[in-house]
């Protein structure tokens, strides 16, 4: 909230007035710099560590992919007769464009990996248990829809690898029982792989699954939010063993305080 | 008492003035200086705008320190009497709540739903395959098989491309029989190649009617065939004999007309009995592949969409 109520208003210096005054002019119409405050300057447990932070760097790699991605489609061309061509043209041609398409290429594999890590974290810190249970499940739920973003990403590069892959992986779906044959001719776009296949994939993997993917990050991130971060399982803090470190001198926020 | 939310007191925007007025006014002058290109007109707008912009935002920030203003009186809460509902009652705001539940269903279904329809059925509807020509008859040597690759779908192009390997079984009962196997394996759909010599120099193309060549390559001595992917084996009728496969190799129904060999349609194969022109084929409908189309498990695919 604006510190402009009369009563606790200060002198301020003509710059900072200035500088606070689109924030404050902002605040008051939307409540933005509160609820940014909410989720950005929240207490975290003191012993958190490093392996707190790869929820985050997998957010960053997904970050990475949606930004290198919305700049391939500026010359990724979904077309059966173009799509290998284009990419060779990306590839070769267009300065800088091996250094994005590679991004992009390598990229997907960090962004599975990372997932996996930071699951891998979340289980053995027991962080999915009460009250963190649904979010647990919003993150399987992006487990899922990023390795589906990595299966209809995998055919865009229209080479026999990514073509025959694609015919197993798409045949893979058909052998599901009962409504499998049904799942496999709707991602072929019909019986066989023809000209709409690859616009279709190329359509899921563009505009469906990232915005699956923002949605459920952003319920993610709010959960997290909500309910805090866990403390390690070693933590002797929420043990009640050790009690929680007074701030040096008052100060609270970025100051790390207490003995070690 | 009373919760309000939202920041609390008088709004204290800036108060209404002429202000922003002039700034774009001035505004104005520097795009039509600029527009004329004449120096002086832009100069005159830049020191308007410089003016008005100056005093706007002084005006703005100094304009935020609002007179009090008495309080609203509290509600004397003798006064709130709790309004006595007969729960019988359909009340108008639960009238109102639902009609727009409804309402707003009704509207979402009749935008969803075609749209729902558009993103699924195109997949399922008009399927079928065209007749394919595949060259005359005389092309195919008795008793070897002969590569023939070809469009599907000449509108679709080079993606449409398939390819069938194709035998002349000679004549029974005076008529003329061929075998004629999809080279898509049965377990996932790779290409499978043929075990035995490929003649790729022998390569000839035969021109047809709409759309580009078939390709025409000899084989000699084939054995069978075998899928590269994950290491499917069939012998020389299609017939499964080693690895993941759930069923034979898929086959084509063929016609001739004018003495050239016409695909018709695709089927599946449970499997084939006897051999060549004798062959005895248990066939079935079209279906994908890793379907199975007998025995036990082919329970669990009981229906297969329009092909």
């Amino acid at each position: 909230m604006a510190t402009t109520t009369p009563s606790r208003k200060r002198k301020q210096s003509p710059v900072a007035t200035l500088l606070l005054y689109p924030l404050e002019w902002l605040e008051e119409r939307s409540g933005i710099v509160g609820g940014v405050k909410w989720f950005l300057f929240r207490k975290v447990p003191r012993d958190s560590s490093w392996w707190h932070t790869l929820g985050s760097a997998t957010l960053t790699a997904f970050l990475v992919q949606a930004g290198t991605g919305v700049i391939l489609a500026f010359y990724y061309k979904p077309d059966p007769d173009k799509a290998y061509q284009s990419i060779q043209h990306i590839t070769s041609d267009l300065t800088l464009g091996w250094l994005v398409r590679g991004m992009h290429r390598w990229g997907a594999s960090v962004f599975i990996i990372l997932m996996f890590f930071h699951m891998a974290r979340v289980f053995l810190f027991g962080a999915y248990k009460y009250p963190r249970e649904l979010n647990w499940l919003v993150g399987a739920a992006l487990l899922i829809t990023g390795m589906l973003a990595g299966f209809t990403g995998y055919l865009l590069p229209w080479d026999q690898t990514a073509y025959w892959a694609t015919v197993v992986g798409i045949n893979i779906n058909a052998s599901a029982p009962f409504l499998g044959p049904f799942l496999a001719q709707f991602l072929r776009g019909g019986a066989e792989i023809g000209t709409n296949t690859l616009s279709i994939w190329y359509a899921l993997h563009m505009l469906l699954i990232p915005g699956a993917l923002f949605a459920l990050i952003g319920l993610h991130l709010y959960l997290v939010a909500r309910l805090g971060v866990s403390s390690p399982p070693w933590s002797r803090v929420a043990a009640g063993r050790d009690r929680p470190p007074e701030p040096p001198n008052g100060r609270v926020g970025l100051t790390r305080g207490g003995r070690e | 008492m009373v919760e309000t939310k939202g920041p609390t007191g008088p709004p204290h925007g800036p108060a209404p003035s002429l202000w922003p007025l002039g700034f774009a006014i001035g505004l104005t002058v520097v795009l039509v200086g600029l527009v004329v290109g004449n120096w002086l007109t832009v100069g005159v707008g830049a020191v308007l705008m410089a003016g008005f912009g100056y005093v706007w935002v002084r005006d703005a920030m100094s304009g935020d320190e609002p007179a009090e203003v008495a309080a609203a009186p509290a509600p004397d809460e003798a006064t709130v009497v709790e309004e006595e509902v007969d729960p019988t009652l359909y009340r108008r705001g639960t009238f109102i709540g639902l009609a727009t539940l409804g309402l707003g269903g009704v509207i979402t279904g009749m935008v969803a739903l075609p749209v729902a329809g558009f993103a699924v059925l195109p997949a399922f509807v008009d399927q079928g395959t065209d007749d394919i020509d595949i060259g005359p008859i005389e092309d195919y040597p008795e008793g070897e098989f002969v590569v023939a690759t070809f469009l599907s779908d000449p509108e679709q192009g080079e993606v449409s491309r398939r390819t069938a390997y194709v035998r002349n079984n000679g004549f029974k009962d005076g008529q003329p029989s061929f075998t004629i196997l999809s080279n898509r394996c049965v377990h996932l759909g790779c290409p499978v190649q043929v075990n035995g010599l490929s003649l790729e120099d022998q390569k000839q193309l035969v021109s047809v009617e709409n759309g580009p060549s078939v390709e025409l390559t000899p084989t000699q001595a084939a054995s069978g065939f075998g899928c590269p992917c994950h290491g499917g084996q069939y012998d020389t009728e299609g017939n499964r004999t080693a690895g993941p496969p759930v069923r034979a190799l898929d086959r084509y129904r063929f016609a001739i007309r004018d003495g050239r060999l016409v695909l018709t349609e695709p089927y599946s194969v449970g499997e084939v009995d006897g051999t060549g022109a004798e062959a005895v084929i248990h066939a079935y409908d079209w279906v994908n592949p890793s379907v199975h189309v007998d025995g036990v498990e082919a329970i669990l695919y009981p229906l297969e969409p329009p092909h």
